[in-house]
């Protein structure tokens, strides 16, 4: 919210700077954003009437005016401004003047003519943005008057953010109580006197909906004239406010709506038919809004309807078919309270936010009504003239918040703050606030006016004497008591410890979007995710992401169009499936290389990476777990990957993540031409881990024997290994695989494979005999399992 | 005895011309072999008579001893200098890099976020995580966030169709700990949250750190002290604290933080207060016997801090130049 300074100072006014004011309301929680200034170093301009206006004579878009500050002789000056002309009250800046922009105005010849001073416009005055043509001030302006003065300048707005607990602080006068309560300073309250009607005329208002409206308060007007224009002040008030003057009934409840915090409303009178109910929507109604939108409405709306049907949707905006127009003469004004209850999500849910709904959601004082009618009659008629009739004050005291006493115990105040206010204090607070309260035995019963609807249960008057008493002056105290020791785990592998692995490892961690285009998100992980959001942010972020590739392929592509050839990335996060009603999130740790297998160095050759490289650091990571030998590695296809070099690992015969080569056509789908390795893991799965066990270990030698076996290409290494296990029996401690070769010498459809088993014994020194008993049998069942020769 | 001096003096003179191995044993076999002459001077001892012998016999053997010594010597210093020569040759560039496997970095957030983490974990806090994709009673509702409340408009939300949630906070974790693990509780949850909002300062999902311990007489005066030891430790200086009044549905009273960031500047990093009663009776507390505290911040923004980064949305661009910074 938006206000001038120097209105709030007319309510209340502290011993304290602009600056001081501003630091001290966000301190109490009305944070103020920015300090606007409002018209300063303007000194020199002068209020001035345009006498004379004529062309001038060598430039066609050129003025000349004879202009008058109310001294004896009349200055001339050359204007530009479209809106010149004769009689025309405005601000005339006198040569030497320095403008806010810097500048000091100089007696200048225009095109051959002298120019003595200068017609301002709004922007020139350094008062909001307006600078097609000069500002115009109203008929009455006094010539030879200081404009600062007129105008009440220099003034500062403050944009305040309010928190939406604090509906009363929405005006000039809430925030004054919050003022006066911080500062202790008394408030001098605007006196509201009644204004005697003057015609008996009133409109029939019937409740028909009292949880939604309790009270709406009217009063007809007869014969205002809405011809005239708004005077200055209460023009310059509204825009320092943030609001636009527009004709004097609006700009009236504008004014006290900023005034009082109390949105009003004006209907043309002639245009009201029948009676006004304010009732729930039907279903399907229609109401054209006044800023011309038709709106379709739904039945948890609450309008203001007359015999033809909704003429407003209520707390938010008015409707076209009785808005107030320049045929209007006699109107009807509205307050009404709104209930926070039925008001509530009810602009949003049509895209509306307006400075009415945004009050109302919040809460309107509920007895304020009266006097916002009282305020704006006594405005309306002084400006526009008319008839008022008598304030009409239509309520359900039923359904009207009632007055609460709250207890606010010393003991609790003293527990959540930590810290011991004198009751005294605590009395004076409480009292600043407005709040009454009875002190006995140590507990104030707290009356809490009706427009705090925040404050609804004790520690919210905690809150309320924290915030005056500042936070800033409660200490700071380190909490005491003891803390029972962690339970550590050694069942997991920590993350962040796998994250510096492959750190190790030369890879670069990297963080993407949980939600990915759904088209990609299919390729890859050949999931069709169920998990669409309904408004995502763009389109291409619409599905939670099944797989973390679809986000490293997109962050390697976009790397490599940066000119980097080798890329290493592994992202930690989740992964989500199944349907929006039992969602499953999966952690996972996925990676990826392109590029060289090491980066460019000069002692090895470049060679590019191939599957052995990546699952080479899965190994590595998985052994992290202290059981490596858990871990299967297992041919099989998998969406994204290139058939024959893929496989799935498997824990315990159960998938725990897939390693392979990104499918080429994939690849292009990315744009990038190289070989595209990726890994991942799910992490539960993965990483958690053994807890080691150590054996006796051997005070005798091993002994190695070595052998190079030839089998079909179609034999895998694992299998080979398996089988070696079973029959070498308990003196294999390792097979280590220390060849592969394939060429001259050997069968096409064949490869030679060479194992070195290491052979030992616990209680014993092993003979030679024993090794060579090891070998027969491992290669007749060798011979048996996969028609293996022995390589000469 | 004049022939034994001009000997040895004939045979240093040998020793000290030697230029090799060789030359040195050559002369040792000559003047100290078995037919050398220092040996055979030796040998004629039993023609002198008693007197004269032991003086004799001192001589020579002074004399051989000095021989051996000299002869060791010289054998010593080729020898070292033969492996002086060889190192020489052996000499490389040592400016030249290292082989092998280089190393990769974390990402700023993650480094930042493993930081918060360790510094609460060394001060007894647990570390606990929770579902991304919530459901409107957790993320919302026991926050005291009931439907169309103003505060709703605060976040705005990426919804499923079925009204479950992506959690615009780490805040629904302190409902789902205190229900699992009751009270008294230590914790904090970090971990990534998502708003609907995207610009120069927002990017659709971040980092949220959630605080929250709950004991009986658990103070806002301990919550000022706790953040405020965070802060120094994250920033490993002194650092001064303003608490502001604010609001959050959840926590009664509420508060901002801010850092004073040099030239009397404040910048806002987290908001915290006192667990709302509303809270802790949503999830099973009894708030008179229990009070508690919490806080939330964003992990983002303290990395910024702490690393210098400018711009919000550079975390989630992974440019390698950019993050190659943060080893």
């Amino acid at each position: 919210m938006k206000f001038s300074e120097k209105w709030l100072r007319e309510w209340v006014n502290p011993p304290l700077t602009t600056e001081e004011l501003a630091h001290r309301l966000t301190m109490i929680g009305n944070e103020v954003d920015e300090i606007e200034p409002q018209g300063s170093a303007l000194e020199g301009v002068i209020i001035a009437t345009v006498l004379e206006v004529n062309k001038h004579p060598d430039a066609d878009r050129l003025s000349v005016c004879q202009v008058s500050d109310g001294g004896k002789q009349p200055y001339t000056v050359v204007c530009g401004a479209p809106n010149v002309r004769a009689g025309l009250k405005g601000a005339f800046a006198h040569v030497g003047t320095k403008l806010p922009d810097g500048k000091k105005l100089r007696r200048a010849k225009i095109r051959g003519v002298e120019s003595n001073g200068m017609l301002c416009s709004a922007a020139e005055l350094g008062l909001g943005d307006e600078s097609d043509g000069i500002l115009e001030l109203s008929g009455d302006a006094p010539p030879g008057e200081s404009f600062s003065e007129y105008m009440g300048l220099p003034d500062y707005s403050f944009n305040v953010d309010l928190t939406p607990n604090r509906g009363d602080c929405f005006s000039v006068l809430g925030i004054a109580r919050d003022v006066a309560a911080m500062t202790a300073t008394d408030m001098h309250p605007l006196s509201v006197e009644a204004v005697s009607p003057t015609c008996q005329d009133e409109h029939p208002v019937e409740l028909v909906a009292p949880e939604g409206c309790p009270r709406f308060v009217a009063r007809v007007i007869r014969n205002v004239d809405v011809s005239i224009n708004s005077p200055d002040w209460l023009k310059e008030r509204l825009r320092r406010s943030g609001l636009r003057p527009i004709s004097p009934v609006v700009d009236v409840t504008n004014y006290v709506m900023m005034e009082l915090g109390q949105p009003l409303h004006a209907y043309d009178l002639s245009k009201i038919q029948g009676t006004i109910r304010p009732r729930m929507a039907k279903h399907g109604e229609k109401l054209k809004l006044l800023d011309e939108q038709e709106v379709e409405l739904a039945g948890n709306t609450l309008v203001i309807a007359d015999e033809s049907g909704p003429i407003g949707m209520a707390g938010v905006m008015g409707g076209w078919s009785t808005m107030v127009s320049n045929d209007t003469s006699d109107v009807l004004l509205e307050a009404a309270f709104f209930t926070p209850e039925v008001m509530a999500g009810v602009a949003r849910q049509y895209g509306m936010h307006t400075d009415a709904s945004m009050r109302f959601e919040r809460g309107v004082d509920p007895l304020n009504q009266a006097t916002a009618i009282e305020r704006a009659t006594q405005l309306l008629v002084d400006i526009c003239g008319g008839e008022p009739g008598p304030l009409k004050d239509h309520h359900d005291s039923k359904h009207l918040p009632a007055a609460r006493t709250i207890s606010l115990r010393k003991s609790r105040l003293q527990r959540v703050l930590g810290v011991d206010i004198p009751t005294e204090v605590v009395s004076g607070i409480l009292a600043n606030l407005g709040l009454h309260a009875d002190l006995k035995d140590a507990v104030w019963d707290v009356q809490i006016p009706c427009f705090r609807f925040d404050i609804d249960v004790e520690d919210a008057l905690v809150e309320e004497v924290a915030r005056i008493f500042g936070y800033d002056e409660i200490p700071e105290a380190t909490a005491t008591g003891l803390i029972p020791l962690a339970a550590v785990t050694e069942s997991r592998v920590d993350l962040d410890s796998v994250a510096e692995f492959l750190v190790a490892r030369d890879y670069q961690e990297v963080i993407t979007y949980s939600f990915v285009s759904e088209q990609l998100n299919t390729l890859i992980s050949g999931e069709k995710s169920e998990l669409v959001l309904s408004n995502p942010i763009a389109s291409n972020m619409s599905v939670m992401r099944s797989s973390l590739w679809p986000g490293l392929l997109a962050t390697a592509s976009k790397n490599i169009a940066r000119q980097h050839e080798r890329v290493r990335l592994f992202e930690i996060g989740k992964t989500f499936h199944g349907s929006v009603d039992e969602p499953k999130e999966i952690v996972r740790v996925s990676g990826l290389i392109i590029g060289n297998a090491q980066s460019e160095q000069w002692g090895a050759k470049s060679q590019s990476i191939d599957f052995y490289d990546i699952k080479s650091d899965v190994e590595a990571a998985l052994d992290m777990t202290g059981c490596a030998g858990a871990f299967d590695f297992v041919a099989d296809e998998y969406p994204a990957l290139q058939p024959g070099q893929t496989a799935i690992i498997e824990r315990g015969g159960e998938g725990a993540g897939v390693i392979g080569k990104l499918h080429p056509l994939i690849s292009k789908e990315f744009d990038i031409d190289k070989d595209v390795m990726l890994f991942d893991l799910v992490a539960e799965s993965c990483f958690s881990a053994e807890l080691p066990v150590a054996n006796t270990i051997s005070k005798f030698p091993v002994i190695r024997r070595d052998m190079a076996v030839i089998v079909k290409e179609d034999v895998s290494v694992s299998e080979l290994k398996d089988s070696v296990h079973v029959s070498a029996g308990e003196l294999l401690r390792e097979v280590r695989v220390f060849d592969l070769y394939r060429g001259s010498n050997i069968e096409r459809g064949r490869k030679s494979i060479a194992l070195g088993l290491i052979l030992q014994e616990t209680s014993r020194t092993l003979t030679d005999e024993d090794a060579d008993n090891v070998v027969s049998a491992v290669l007749l069942r060798l011979r048996q399992d996969f028609g293996a020769k022995l390589r000469e | 005895m004049e022939s034994l001096s001009e000997l040895v003096e004939q045979a240093q003179s040998e020793i000290k011309d030697a230029t090799d191995l060789g030359g040195v044993d050559s002369v040792r076999v000559r003047y100290l072999g078995k037919k050398g002459e220092l040996t055979a001077l030796l040998k004629s001892l039993g023609s002198l008579t008693d007197e004269e012998r032991p003086a004799a016999g001192q001589a020579i053997n002074a004399a051989k001893q000095s021989l051996f010594d000299a002869i060791n010597a010289k054998r010593d210093s080729l020898q070292n200098d033969a492996l002086a020569e060889k190192l020489l040759l052996d000499a490389i560039d040592v400016t030249l890099p290292g082989r092998g496997v280089g190393r990769g970095g974390r990402h700023p957030v993650a480094r930042a976020k493993a930081r918060i983490e360790r510094i609460f974990r060394d001060s007894g806090f647990g570390i606990r995580t929770g579902p991304e994709i919530e459901d409107d009673f957790h993320n919302f509702t026991a926050l005291n966030i009931p439907e169309n409340h103003p505060a709703r408009a605060m976040h705005d939300t990426f919804y499923f169709p079925n009204g479950n949630l992506l959690r615009t906070h780490t805040s629904p974790v302190q409902i789902r700990s205190m229900v699992e693990e009751g009270v008294p509780i230590r914790i904090i949850a970090p971990g990534r949250v998502y708003r609907c909002d995207s610009d120069q300062t927002h990017t659709p999902m971040f980092h949220q750190v959630e605080g929250l311990v709950i004991d009986r007489d658990i103070s806002f005066a301990n919550l000022k002290a706790v953040l405020h030891q965070f802060v120094e430790s994250y920033f490993e200086r002194k650092a001064t604290l303003r608490f502001r009044a604010s609001y959050f549905p959840f926590t009664e009273p509420s508060a901002e933080a801010d850092v004073e960031w040099g030239d009397g500047k404040w910048l806002e990093i987290l908001g915290c207060g006192m667990v709302h009663p509303k809270v802790l009776e949503n999830a099973g507390v009894d708030p008179e016997e229990y009070t508690g505290y919490a806080f939330g911040m964003g992990i983002e923004r303290l990395a910024m801090l702490r690393y210098g980064v400018k711009d919000l949305r550079t975390f989630f661009e992974n440019d390698l130049r950019f993050l190659r910074q943060f080893r």
